[in-house]
């Protein structure tokens, strides 16, 4: 394993010395840095050309030039890393460090939800192929496929930030709209759930029923201006998390979990008051993360006094459903924060920006005044367009492969026996067909995910954010040599180092493949 | 669920029902004739054909083909009255809202203004005619994506090929070759490139792409070559004498053209993807010629004023990267062996029918 680890790292060192001084080289024999300066009518000019001859070392030829940069990124073993300077001067290293966590902020959320929605509908498809569900499904993932992502932005800006801002004003809706959002969401759950026609007739209907009457109520109390969940909604919302994380975790049959679970929820009630006062202003991420863990912690006792066998499924679900339902107190408290939040001067009632990363004119304020809720809605808000429009492209893949692999599983014998030894449907698929099904997609997600570094280079520039994708354009378009080497480098690392641990990880997930 | 399951599992019989009609219907046929009949048979994938077909003809027809440099320019005019660099009058009558440039195009049939009108889409700021533009763009990110596609198939098999078929260190310095290609994202060499080619024109621009979209074709291609070297069939004709040309070409090759059809037609839908994204970002087609990507990105922020400018050229994008994507669908079905066909209650019935009237 360690002599098979130790041959793929050296092969990886030598690939990365190829590629990059392959783009080296490319680049540098593509254009001229300096073909702006000389076509200019700067009376300075032969000064400048001079100059910047001088600071790029364009007097020594590119392959050796490139040797002179490698120098500097090997000196990271004896601790002087130097990525060279960019055009303007400054290091290219700290450009980098710089843009790496915006770039992570904008891509992050985007591929864990698209991963987990494209693997839970694409899961949905494969048990029902061939409905009527799964042909819509797989027309819409071709769709989304072939959507260009810049397309797509300026469509959710005008619909999802600029309309949707101009409805918030009144939030009113009309029952046009109300029809219509219910005849969806009960055509989703009708094919999602669908079995025998009466049964799939029940499902649309009361499906139906539940969203127009809920849009009716909401709109009437103005919940879409100052929504909320109040410590009703939490008990509510988590005792229906709770059965379906049991139904999907255990099975119902299991009473020590769903009643773990339930607990977890009726806890969630009653913490909810005592909590508050520790959600302030002064709230911290640090707090958050202490939070967490200790709401990690509330669900393994929980499942720890729950359970009489079986402990260990007992407190995923527990677990599960604990954290699932503390997050129900989170987003209620930035809920309290949404109407301060939109009437703020800033913001004046239109919450959803367009571009930009935060409102800057209101971190000047929160600087001198800090709320954490304040910014955290702030960041969370200018998430919501790129978000979206990056789960829209990625998600379709997800859809696709997971089909495909679990329609493979179910085919295997080993899911006939499963089934022939009497297995619940839950147990055939959750434990025999969906694990098996997850490893294919272990070399995705790793590709994916390291592709995120790089890989966000339109959305960026649609939404107006400053990361790496701003960085490498800016490398292109002023020929800058050392910044586009710098990103260029970093990606192709993430990719190749990406790869390797999808081969690791494959190999330690499925038996049948052995490195050697 | 539980039930429907049942009925997925079937019993022995019913399964011997569907394997006799599956095996009826592909005897004495050859291997191709059963691809064909499987393509032909898949609705969505034939639909998207005829749709692709029909867009190309009338995106290449519409603005006519020009080509060529400037000094020996290779024109054929199309049926389309304007061109890219005529300048007619902006025109604001008849448009609603004090906008102007608007599309004439009405599909309604039996109103007055039924039919293209002068200005089917619209003019753009200085008043050039948008239906000119948005063909002439369609135009060169469909000629981009064949070249693109063209290339790198035919790149892809000659690496992965020699790199199956001969093994070995050309096997161990290809594949480093290609492994050392797909480090670099896709979008970082077309940038590179696009940005440096983009005035020399969509072929050029199309050449470089190409150049370097050929590597996972080349992994799948050795991966089918050092399966089927194995095989008997090319041990029969070693036996015989061929040389490895023949064994290549007449023998390997056919029975992995499966796999290259089906992955060099899903590229191509991503090639127009990078295009229209490269162009987007201005690394690719520049002006004065156009591309949809370049349309787009000229024109986003007339969205809300003038959504006309910004809907056509989306709109020819998706539906070619849709139609192509349909189309390798089907193909990958096709070629697929383990692929069965839905066995339609109708025809389980039939074969019942048969099987009581033989007893």
């Amino acid at each position: 394993m360690f002599a098979y680890i130790a041959r793929r790292l050296s092969a990886v060192l030598i690939i990365l010395l190829g590629s990059s001084f392959f783009v080296y080289n490319l680049e540098a024999y593509a254009g001229d840095p300096l073909e702006e300066l000389r076509l200019s009518n700067d009376p300075k000019k032969e000064q400048m050309i001079l100059n910047l001859t001088r600071q790029l070392d364009l007097n020594t030829p590119p392959p050796l030039r490139y040797f002179k940069w490698l120098g500097g990124l090997l000196g990271g073993f004896t601790g002087n890393f130097d990525l060279g300077k960019t055009r303007t001067g400054e290091s290219v290293a700290e450009q980098i460090g710089t843009a790496i966590p915006t770039t992570l902020r904008l891509v992050v959320a985007a591929t864990f939800i698209a991963i987990f929605l494209g693997i839970a509908i694409g899961m949905i498809t494969a048990l029902r192929q061939y409905s009527r569900f799964d042909y819509s499904i797989t027309f819409v993932s071709f769709l989304f496929f072939s959507l260009p992502i810049f397309w797509v932005a300026v469509l959710l800006k005008q619909f999802l930030a600029i309309e949707f801002n101009n409805w918030l004003a009144a939030a009113e809706l009309s029952w046009q709209w109300v029809v219509g959002i219910a005849l969806a969401s009960a055509t989703l759950w009708a094919g999602v759930l669908a079995s025998t026609r009466k049964k799939t007739a029940i499902v649309f209907v009361s499906a139906f029923a539940v969203t127009a009457s809920l849009l009716t109520f909401l709109g009437a109390i103005n919940w879409f201006n100052n929504p909320g969940l109040g410590p009703i909604m939490v008990v509510g919302l988590g005792a229906g998390v709770a059965v379906g994380v049991t139904v999907l975790s255990t099975g119902l049959a299991n009473k020590s979990a769903l009643y773990g679970s339930l607990a977890m929820a009726a806890f969630g009630g009653i913490i909810y008051y005592p909590i508050q006062p520790l959600l302030n202003k002064d709230f911290s991420f640090l707090l958050l993360l202490a939070l967490a863990g200790a709401t990690v912690g509330v669900g393994l006792i929980a499942g720890w006094l729950a359970a009489k066998e079986d402990r260990s499924a007992v407190m995923r679900t527990t677990t599960l459903s604990a954290v699932i339902v503390a997050a129900f107190i989170f987003v209620d408290r930035l809920m309290q924060t949404w109407l301060p939040y939109t009437s703020n001067d800033y913001i004046s009632y239109r919450p959803i920006p367009t571009v930009g990363q935060t409102n800057t004119l209101l971190q000047d304020e929160l600087m001198a005044n800090p709320d954490f809720w304040m910014s955290t809605l702030d960041a969370l808000l200018h998430l919501v367009l790129p978000t979206v429009a990056l789960c829209i492209i990625s998600f379709a893949g997800y859809v696709r492969y997971t089909r495909g692999s679990l329609l493979e599983v179910l085919n295997q014998d080993y899911i006939r026996t499963a089934r022939a030894k009497g297995l619940t449907e839950r147990t055939v698929i959750m434990r025999h067909a969906f694990r098996n099904a997850m490893i294919p997609l272990t070399t995705l997600v790793a590709w994916d995910i390291a592709g995120l570094i790089g890989g966000a280079i339109i959305t960026e520039r649609v939404f107006g954010w400053i990361g790496m994708g701003t960085l490498f354009n800016k490398a292109i378009t002023t020929f800058d040599l050392n910044l586009l080497m710098g990103v260029a480098i970093l990606t192709s690392f993430l990719a190749i180092m990406a790869n390797l641990f999808a081969d690791l990880v494959y190999s330690a997930l499925d038996p049948r493949i052995r490195v050697r | 669920m539980a039930k429907k399951n049942n009925i997925e599992s079937t019993d022995s019989s019913a399964q011997g029902n569907e394997n006799a009609i599956a095996n009826k219907e592909t005897e004495g046929l050859s291997q191709g004739q059963i691809v064909l009949r499987r393509f032909v048979r898949h609705r969505a994938a034939m639909a998207a054909l005829f749709s692709l077909f029909a867009i190309v003809l009338f995106v290449f027809t519409a603005s006519g083909i020009h080509l060529g440099s400037e000094e020996k320019p290779i024109s054929i005019s199309g049926w389309w009255h304007y061109s890219i660099t005529d300048l007619p009058e902006l025109e604001y009558e008849s448009c609603p809202g004090g906008t102007v440039g608007c599309p004439t195009l009405n599909l309604v049939p039996f109103t007055e203004n039924f039919g293209f009108g002068d200005h089917p889409f619209g003019q753009d700021d200085i008043g050039r005619d948008y239906f000119a533009l948005v063909m002439r763009g369609a135009q060169q990110s469909i000629l981009i994506m064949l070249i693109i596609g063209t290339l790198g198939g035919v790149i892809g098999t000659i690496v992965g090929s020699i790199a199956g078929f001969y093994r070995g260190w050309v096997d161990t310095l290809l594949m480093r070759f290609t492994d050392l290609i797909i480090t670099i994202p896709a979008i970082i060499i077309g940038a590179v490139i696009g940005f440096r080619v983009g005035n020399l024109g969509v072929m050029f621009l199309g050449l470089y792409l190409g150049l370097f979209a050929w590597t996972g074709l080349s992994r799948l291609v050795r991966g089918e070559f050092l399966s089927l070297r194995e095989r008997e069939f090319v041990d029969a004709a070693r036996v015989a004498g061929a040389s490895n040309r023949r064994i290549i070409f007449k023998h390997i090759l056919p029975n992995a053209v499966g796999v290259i059809i089906v992955s060099v037609t899903l590229s191509m839908s991503g090639a127009i993807l990078t295009e229209t994204a490269l162009s987007y970002l201005g690394f690719g087609v520049v002006a004065p010629d156009v591309s949809l990507g370049s349309l787009i990105s000229l024109y986003q922020e007339a969205f809300s004023t003038r959504p006309w400018l910004f809907w056509y050229p989306g709109f020819f994008i998706i539906s070619i990267a849709l139609c192509i994507n349909f189309i390798g669908d089907g193909l990958r079905d096709a070629f697929d062996p383990r692929q069965k066909r839905r066995i339609t209650a109708k025809e389980k019935a039939a074969a019942r029918e048969i099987k009581k009237a033989a007893v």
